[in-house]
């Protein structure tokens, strides 16, 4: 990759971090110390589903916390279409286009569902421009068009606290969804839910996932190998192992990891 | 039913945020009318003068409702915006007061008497500015709001919050009461600023000058509760809730966080310095008593017994309070206190939403069924609008 | 201001007033001691903390008079008891106050600060009323007025000296009892996961009432010392709350060591601003500091760096 760099004639921004969404490199983080995610590099392409698994404490999602910003790096670059994100802000971050799920469904209890969406709706993020605010046809078609998606069509004055488990990680994919960003973390975006509820999901993802590159933690296999392009193996902090599902599984250092001891 | 009612019900869901429901409406009509005719109507001029120093009280409630109900920022010294309102007005005042002629009998004629007690022979210059009126009435809410910017920014970008922040607020409350009493010759001391006569010549000392203060006390309360009721209606008022709940959401959504949280907070100071300079004008002094750790958590809880999420609330949680302290005060002084102390166990432990929560659960769904049955047609409740 | 004064003289002023601060830096130390236990452990600010000191320093007040006059001749050991006492009755009380306010309110910090403001309301009032509005003061034994001549230019004084033995005993106590004893492992286990602990067995709500309890009784041991910087009145606590609360932040909530030096930065500020400034000016020079440095640096001095 050297070699590409230096023959390149573009000067200025690498090629790599052109041709690449997102592209991490050497990225480090320590607690006290303790590596939590030690120099780890990976690249997605754009329109990329790339799966990262690996056992507990694997330090699966304090890489997603890192790439947005959520936990500062101690070293190493995370370039987003060109733009280090390692230096701006969490909500720089998902301006730039970055949108992230968490664990744990994290919606507004109190509020509608409706206004669950039109908080995530991306205009009038600025404290005047919340102020101004105006509820236009476009955010309203907008709105009903991600609760069709989300199955959500018919609880849109219901308030969020009463949705179910499923519903409410549905939600956040909503919300997430009607930010329109280019890369989308999931992080177990199936945990917790009903086999009914499952194939919903994946039925949802199949189609949200068009015309954005996805990263995606993972615990189920089986939903894994459905949807992976590439597949990233964390273990302790490293990358274990990388490539086709096919390819990781037959990896005997991933098979050490998984089935050894 | 017929189709008229089902057009006139769809125009109604159309509108699904309007600025105000029809109770909201309702509720406002009521305290106006009973501040702005019940208590005029009903009351002497010294006990109608007692009510407006308590709504003066009533502004700082209605800020901590936004800054405490709505963006979860507890914030012990509000007394400090209060204040500093307050002395911004009583300076001009004082000054006024303090023409040449009013004091030749002082070493130094022309400057406030306590600087004089105090062997200052020139006036300080941060006292200069408030020689203009138009400017003292500008100083008055942008010297607390640029305070609580400096102080909001510093530590909301910084992710303070909670109870840090509340008792950061109380060490800045407890700092400015110390600096006041003891800089006697630039403040006045722990007396404050006294014997405040006329506001740009009209002797704001009588009974009349009193009520006409007690009138534009009211109306500028109103107008705050409706400057409220829009950035509670904004899309700004429910990220605030959004952000009390789920502030990684709220950033991961792509919302400066710290930005919004500054916003609410020198919001209620703003509304707090309105209150203090009203309570200047009609009380006719400001002194360091209402600046500090004690004032401003109590200034908390007649928000807390409103119903920490009710801009109604507020106000009349602020006038329960405070007329219960004049009665228990006035016959047992001793109780006051254990009943004041009770009353903030009470509201956190069993009424936790206040006046407004027990009106809400226990009053307002008969009055709505009352309504309905006399209007059958009647407008349709609208619906999504969390937790007033 | 510093300019009129020798190097030698300024050795000898803040050597002096250092001594001269050793109280006070008791109070803070014991009074913040205890406050970072109970914050440590729940995330609770107890705004009745320093109505707990005052039932400590009552209670000396009681037990000097009740040695005078029914047991002049053992006077001279009556603080040791007025200690233990001052320490068992903030402790129970402590205690009572977790079990019917405190443990209703874990999860919502905000709402403790009022509710436990409402309490010093009750506890102040009600001292008033026992007590009386007056302030009191003790007499202290004989061996423990006068000071020790350490050079020409420098005294120490003996209760200063005194009170500071017992603060380093009760700390290095504390500091045994939370990082050496089982009950200091139950602690902070809870302490780092609630539900974990639960469920390994650790009885949560138990821990949790004697932790508080702890940080009360110490908080009694503070009003002990407190007896020798000042008169006890029914609202003397109440401004010593916001002091150490800072004093906590300051070193870092979760340090006992950063808790002691920030006491003694803190106290030593004060009291050596003390000699050349008005008191007054003093107090807001060194709260400014302080609120200044959270502003930069909110965390503290001493903090342990954690995913979050």
């Amino acid at each position: 990759m050297n070699a590409a760099i230096l023959s390149s004639p573009i000067i200025g921004e690498s090629p790599d971090a052109k041709d690449f969404l997102l592209s991490v490199e050497a990225l480090t983080v320590s607690f006290d110390g303790f590596k939590a995610v030690n120099d780890v590099s990976f690249y997605v392409d754009p329109n990329e589903i790339r799966v990262i698994i690996g056992p507990n404490g694997a330090g699966k999602t304090t890489v997603l916390d890192l790439i947005c910003g959520r936990t500062k790096a101690s070293a190493g670059s995370i370039k987003f279409k060109g733009q280090e994100l390692t230096k701006i802000s969490e909500s720089a971050i998902v301006q730039a286009g970055v949108g992230r799920k968490f664990q744990t469904p994290s919606i507004y209890d109190d509020l509608t569902v409706f206004e669950n969406l039109e908080i995530s709706f991306p205009r009038g993020r600025t404290v005047w421009g919340a102020l101004t605010f105006k509820r236009d046809a476009e955010v309203r078609d907008r709105i009903h068009e991600v609760a069709t998606m989300i199955f959500l069509k018919d609880q849109l004055k219901e308030r969020a606290e009463f949705l179910s488990h499923g519903q409410k990680q549905w939600l956040e994919i909503g919300m997430l969804l009607i930010q329109d960003p280019e890369l989308l973390m999931l992080d177990e975006p199936v945990a917790g839910m009903s086999v009914g509820e499952r194939i919903k999901t994946a039925e949802l993802l199949n189609q949200i996932i068009v015309g954005r590159s996805v990263l995606v933690i993972e615990h189920d296999m089986k939903f894994v190998e459905d949807i992976a392009h590439r597949v990233t193996v964390l273990h302790q902090g490293k990358v274990l192992s990388e490539g086709s599902m096919e390819r990781v599984k037959n990896d005997p250092k991933v098979i050490e990891v998984y089935l050894g001891h | 039913m017929t189709s008229p009612v089902q057009t006139l019900s769809k125009s109604l869901t159309v509108n699904d945020n309007p600025f105000m429901k029809p109770m909201e409406w309702v509720s406002l009509a009521l305290l106006a009318a009973f501040i702005l005719i019940v208590l005029p109507a009903t009351l002497d001029a010294f006990r109608l003068n007692l009510v407006g120093k308590y709504l003066t009280y009533a502004f700082v409630a209605l800020g901590l409702v936004m800054c405490w109900g709505y963006a979860g920022i507890l914030s012990l010294g509000q007394g400090v915006f209060f204040g500093l309102g307050g002395y911004c007005m009583a300076m001009y005042l004082k000054l006024e007061a303090s023409s040449v002629e009013n004091t030749k009998i002082q070493s130094t004629p022309g400057i406030p008497d306590f600087m004089d007690w105090n062997q200052i022979t020139e006036l300080p210059l941060m006292w200069k500015p408030f020689q203009s009126l138009p400017l003292t009435l500008i100083l008055v809410v942008a010297v607390p709001v640029f305070f609580a910017f400096v102080i909001g920014f510093a530590m909301f970008t910084r992710r303070v919050g909670g109870t840090y922040f509340a008792i950061i607020t109380q060490a800045i409350a407890a700092i400015l009461t110390i600096l006041i009493v003891g800089q006697q010759g630039y403040t006045g001391g722990i007396n404050g600023i006294t014997d405040l006569r006329t506001l740009h010549g009209w002797d704001i000392r009588t009974d009349s000058a009193k009520f006409i203060l007690y009138f534009l006390n009211g109306g500028l309360l109103i107008g705050c509760i409706l400057a409220a009721q829009y950035v509670k209606k904004a899309k700004l008022g429910r990220i605030l809730l959004a952000m009390r709940d789920k502030e990684d959401r709220v950033r991961f959504s792509g919302y400066s966080v710290a930005g919004f949280k500054v916003f609410a907070f020198c919001l209620a100071a703003g509304f707090a310095a309105i209150g203090g300079a009203m309570f200047t004008l009609q009380v006719g002094f400001m002194s360091p008593s209402f600046v500090g750790i004690v004032p401003s958590i109590e200034m908390v809880i007649y928000a807390a017994v409103g119903g920490r999420l009710s801009l109604f609330g507020a106000v009349w949680g602020t006038l329960l309070v405070n007329w219960a302290k004049t009665t228990f005060s006035e016959s047992f002084p001793e109780l006051w206190l254990f009943g004041l102390g009770a009353l903030f166990i009470a509201v956190v432990l069993a009424f936790p939403n206040g006046l407004a929560g027990i009106y809400r659960s226990y009053v307002e769904p008969r009055l709505t069924r009352k309504v309905k049955a006399l209007a059958p047609v009647g407008a349709p409740v609208p619906h999504g609008t969390p937790a007033e | 201001m510093l300019g009129d004064y020798s190097l030698g003289d300024l050795g000898a002023i803040f050597a002096m007033q250092g001594f001269a601060g050793l109280i006070l830096f008791s109070v803070y130390v014991l009074m913040a001691l205890g406050l970072a236990v109970i914050f440590g452990q729940m995330g609770v600010i107890n705004m009745a903390h320093g109505e707990f000191m005052i039932l400590g320093a009552y209670v000396t007040y009681l037990c000097s008079t009740f040695f005078q006059t029914h047991l002049p001749g053992l006077f001279g050991i009556y603080f040791f008891v007025a200690m233990i006492l001052a320490f068992l009755a903030s402790g129970a009380l402590g205690m009572i106050v977790e079990w019917t306010l405190i443990r209703h309110l874990y999860k919502r910090p905000l709402d403790t600060l009022l509710a436990t403001w409402g309490l010093s309301l009750i506890l102040q009032q009600s001292y008033r009323t026992i007590f009386g509005a007056r302030e009191v003061g003790v007499e202290l034994p004989s061996w423990l007025i006068g000071s020790v001549q350490v050079t020409d230019t420098i005294e120490v004084p003996i209760n200063g000296l005194f009170v500071m033995a017992i603060t380093t005993l009760i700390t290095v106590g504390v500091g045994l009892l939370m990082y050496r004893s089982r009950f200091g492992q139950q602690v902070r286990a809870v302490m780092q996961n609630r539900p974990m602990a639960g469920a390994v067995g650790i009885d949560t709500e138990k821990v949790d009432r004697y932790t508080f309890g702890l940080g009360c009784g110490i908080a009694g041991v503070a009003g002990s010392a407190f007896t020798m910087i000042g008169s006890t009145g029914p609202t003397s606590g109440q401004l010593y709350i916001v002091d150490t609360f800072l004093i906590v932040v300051f070193g870092g909530a979760a340090s006992l060591l950063g808790t002691i030096a920030s006491a003694f930065s803190i106290s030593q500020t004060q009291s050596t601003l003390e000699f050349f400034l008005s008191g007054s000016t003093a107090k807001v020079l060194t709260l400014l500091a302080v609120v200044g440095i959270l502003m930069v640096r909110p965390q503290g001095l001493f903090t342990l760096k954690v995913r979050r």
